[in-house]
């Protein structure tokens, strides 16, 4: 027997009122509390082509698995508002730790988009430099990187690169999670560690409604950001379909933070309008009239209709759809391309110093391989 | 000239469904427009086209079952240079390679020089080429096009093969007319299905079940009047208010308490370890006709529930098979399963083991019919069924068989003998 459990939408709504600066229909909105009066058109422009490009890449490396050239690939289709708006807010020297979804985060930091795909077709473990983009690896392990966001942001605070009022100089990091990994306990014990250290640390919550085919009432019954209160720091609940609003809050609580303010929990509300992965069938779990209701919010259709309205050209989106089919085009050939991986790398890149039995191993793998490949010739 | 093989989309598939082509040969194509719908074992997946240019051959028939790396489909590009690679790049489907004592597979050799030269004719053999059109109009009557030969020297089937083939068919059939059986053109000549998803799963169950477990199927007919009646008072009592209350329910809740009495007939037979295993809780499937096809929807520990609770995850059950949204662990655990065949008007039938269970239990239509009531030795017009139960005779002999029988109806006659349970 199994107690009923119905959805209590009263205990979701809470007193966490959604913040919103861009509404579906494309009109823009002020809130007080994150002024956004510099935010003039061009740098909109700039934001509808990291979407568009951002949405480009996801839908072309959906393609390639189905093409056969990638083993997998976990959709962002739906969350490129909340990867850009959040990505565009951070400063070259902080450091975002993601998940494995956040492509339109690692976009934002500068990794070419190329790289996002050697983890997916098994040749690589990740390809760019972590400290060059300040952009980690995809974590893969559910949560995990708001472990490491808040181990790094309480090593800023012991490096004194905090509160100095220095744009240059003062750092945060910011953590990337799903609303399934916060029922994990790293997520928790992030919490925990971060608000009694009161680390510089952004936790970005992008409650894509499903934790593959879990729904959001079985993770909670309040708001995401309402749990921020408990361990005691501020949670803030904002549209994550709305690049304007996701820009403007994750701005201010990475400033907060950079000034020794101590993190944040900003729940960013949005709808993953993909699969899970490309292994997930999502018509199983829920309904086509719900994927319907979200893909009215669209974060991208809201942007053009503003930019429509303020006068930007249709060349201008003539240019940004050029530069996507381009995009396609070298993500489609670079895949192809991807070398495959040298037995080797496999010893590379974890011990700065390697043991002497490592070293061993590794001049017996490769002893080997050169066998194999002498027997295959 | 490219061939796309067919990937694997879901991390470790090894075959998958052709559902429907969206193009035919000679269409043009570009990069990601949809070629086909396939169906794998964990949901229907469109392919993307790899390749720009036109379909030169469509290699294998809707219907097919097709394994990871086989090619579906040629593509003629339009452009010659800069072919892209070929094949299944990575997934863990079958490699062209044997794969022996541990040792890597030679890299290189997926490149785009094993491709189509001295591939293409080898597909003819597994699936006849012919344009969807054409295959339709073969389907439509009844021709197996791989009986068909083909004019054209690529070994393309056209419309008018087809109909060359249907006229020679008709002449031979001609001669012996007098013999109604004899070629039997008229039924040959009917539409085809191809045998797949739930039809097959329900086939190879089916087939599973009758030669494995002896069947044996017991008959009662027997006056539901006071169920009807029941029925009709819980209908409007508050507490059932959010509770679809009907027969079947009644049905569900008498099985379950007559298999307090007699759990033989949820009891397993397990061929490997030499036991019969009795479960502790009776797994409810409810036969359900789906748009899918039939289904079987489990209540788990049915007979822990209140009829209340029995009747919401009834409800709930069927309806998520309606909508065809139900998923396999819903359809899983069962121990016993019920089939209203009533709901298509027939009196009973010989219902056939779900695989793995040893009963199952069949309610035909309930209707007025004349009963003679044994108090006044008068006929009366009474709510009558019919039941009939099936059970596995290496389990149940007809003893257990038909007290069960006799229980369910006793219940559904007196519902207040419930009691007595």
């Amino acid at each position: 027997m199994t107690l009923p459990m119905t959805p209590q939408p009263g205990a979701l709504a809470g007193e966490h009122e959604l913040v919103q600066l861009l509404s579906p229909d494309g009109t823009r909105r002020h809130d007080p509390r994150f002024p956004d009066d510099d935010v003039e058109r061009e740098q909109v422009e700039g934001w509808y082509r990291d979407l568009v490009l951002t949405r480009r890449i996801d839908t072309e490396a959906f393609a390639l698995q189905r093409h056969g050239e990638l083993g997998l690939w976990p959709p962002a289709l739906g969350q490129e508002a909340a990867q850009v708006g959040s990505g565009r807010a951070l400063r070259p020297q902080d450091f975002a730790f993601p998940t494995y979804r956040d492509h339109g985060v690692a976009y934002c930091r500068g990794v070419d988009p190329t790289q996002l795909l050697g983890l997916f077709r098994g040749t690589e473990l990740g390809s760019w430099d972590p400290q060059e983009h300040r952009y980690g690896l995809p974590q893969i392990i559910i949560g995990a990187q708001t472990l490491h966001a808040t181990g790094y942001a309480m090593g800023l605070l012991l490096d004194g690169a905090v509160g100095h009022g220095d744009p240059e100089r003062d750092a945060a990091t910011i953590a990337y999670l799903g609303d399934g990994a916060t029922s994990q306990g790293d997520v928790a014990e992030s919490f925990v560690w971060a608000a009694s250290y009161q680390a510089p640390v952004v936790f970005f919550c992008q409650n894509n409604q499903y934790a593959i085919s879990v729904p959001l009432e079985r993770q909670t019954r309040v708001p995401i950001a309402q749990r921020a209160a408990g361990f005691g720091f501020e949670g803030i609940r904002v549209d994550g379909n709305d690049v304007l609003a996701c820009h403007a809050v994750t701005r201010a609580a990475l400033q907060k933070a950079r000034d020794g303010g101590g993190p944040t929990l900003i729940e960013a509300v949005t709808y993953r309008m993909g699969a899970h992965t490309t292994s997930d069938d999502p018509t199983r779990y829920r309904t086509a009239d719900e994927t319907e209701q979200w893909k009215a919010k669209d974060p991208i259709a809201r942007v053009r209709a503003y930019l429509e309205a303020e006068g930007a050209t249709p060349d201008f989106f003539a240019s940004v759809e050029a530069e996507a089919d381009q995009l396609g085009a070298r993500l489609r050939e670079a895949c192809a391309q991807l070398p495959e991986p040298d037995l080797a790398d496999l010893f590379s890149s974890v011990h700065t110093d390697l043991p002497p039995e490592l070293a061993a191993q590794r001049d017996d793998a490769v002893a080997w391989q050169a066998l194999d490949e002498r027997g295959a010739a | 000239m490219p061939e796309f093989a067919l990937p694997d989309v879901g991390e470790g598939l090894t075959e998958a469904e052709i559902v429907t082509w969206r193009v035919a040969e000679g269409d043009e194509v570009q990069v990601n427009d949809v070629l086909v719908d396939i169906e794998t074992a964990k949901s229907v997946v469109e392919l993307p086209s790899p390749f720009a240019g036109r379909v030169g051959a469509i290699m294998a028939a809707e219907g097919d079952t097709v394994a990871v790396g086989t090619p579906i489909l040629r593509v003629d590009p339009a452009e010659p240079e800069g072919a892209p690679t070929n094949g299944v790049l990575v997934g863990y489907g079958p490699r062209d390679e044997a794969v022996g004592g541990g040792r890597r597979r030679r890299r290189g050799a997926h490149a785009a020089s094993s491709s189509a030269t001295e591939v293409p004719a080898a597909p003819v053999s597994v699936a006849a080429l012919a344009k969807p059109p054409v295959r339709k109009f073969a389907k439509d009557h009844g021709i197996d096009l791989r009986e068909v030969t083909p004019s054209d020297p690529a070994g393309i089937i056209s419309r008018a093969d087809v109909e060359a083939h249907l006229a020679s068919r008709r002449t031979d059939a001609e001669p012996a007319p007098s013999e109604p059986v004899a070629q039997a053109p008229t039924s040959a000549a009917g539409r085809r299905v191809p045998i797949a998803g739930v039809r097959k799963r329900t086939a190879e169950a089916m087939v599973q079940s009758a030669f494995t477990a002896p069947h044996v199927t017991e008959w009662v007919t027997v006056d539901v009047s006071a169920t009807m009646h029941l029925v009709e008072r819980l209908r409007g009592d508050r507490e059932f208010s959010d509770v679809k209350v009907t027969p079947t329910l009644i049905v569900a809740k008498a099985v379950c308490l007559a298999l307090r009495r007699t759990p033989d007939l949820h009891a397993r037979w397990d061929e490997d370890a030499q036991e019969i295993v009795f479960p502790e809780h009776v797994g409810l499937g409810i036969a359900t006709a789906t748009e899918r096809g039939l289904l079987v929807p489990v209540v788990p520990d049915a007979d822990t529930m209140t009829l209340a609770e029995l009747g919401r995850a009834i409800g709930e059950l069927v309806a998520t098979g309606r909508e065809g949204t139900l998923q396999p662990a819903q359809m899983a655990g069962g121990t016993f399963t019920i089939t209203n065949v009533g709901v298509f008007g027939v009196d009973a039938g010989t219902p056939i083991l779900n695989p793995g269970q040893s009963g199952i239990l069949a309610v035909g239509a309930i209707n007025r019919r004349p009963w003679v009531d044994e108090a006044t030795d008068e006929i009366v017009p009474r709510w009558v069924t019919t039941l009939a139960c099936s059970f596995d005779h290496r389990v149940v002999d007809g003893e257990q068989g038909s007290r069960f029988l006799a229980d369910v109806a006793a219940l559904l006659s007196d519902p207040v003998r419930a009691l007595t349970f």
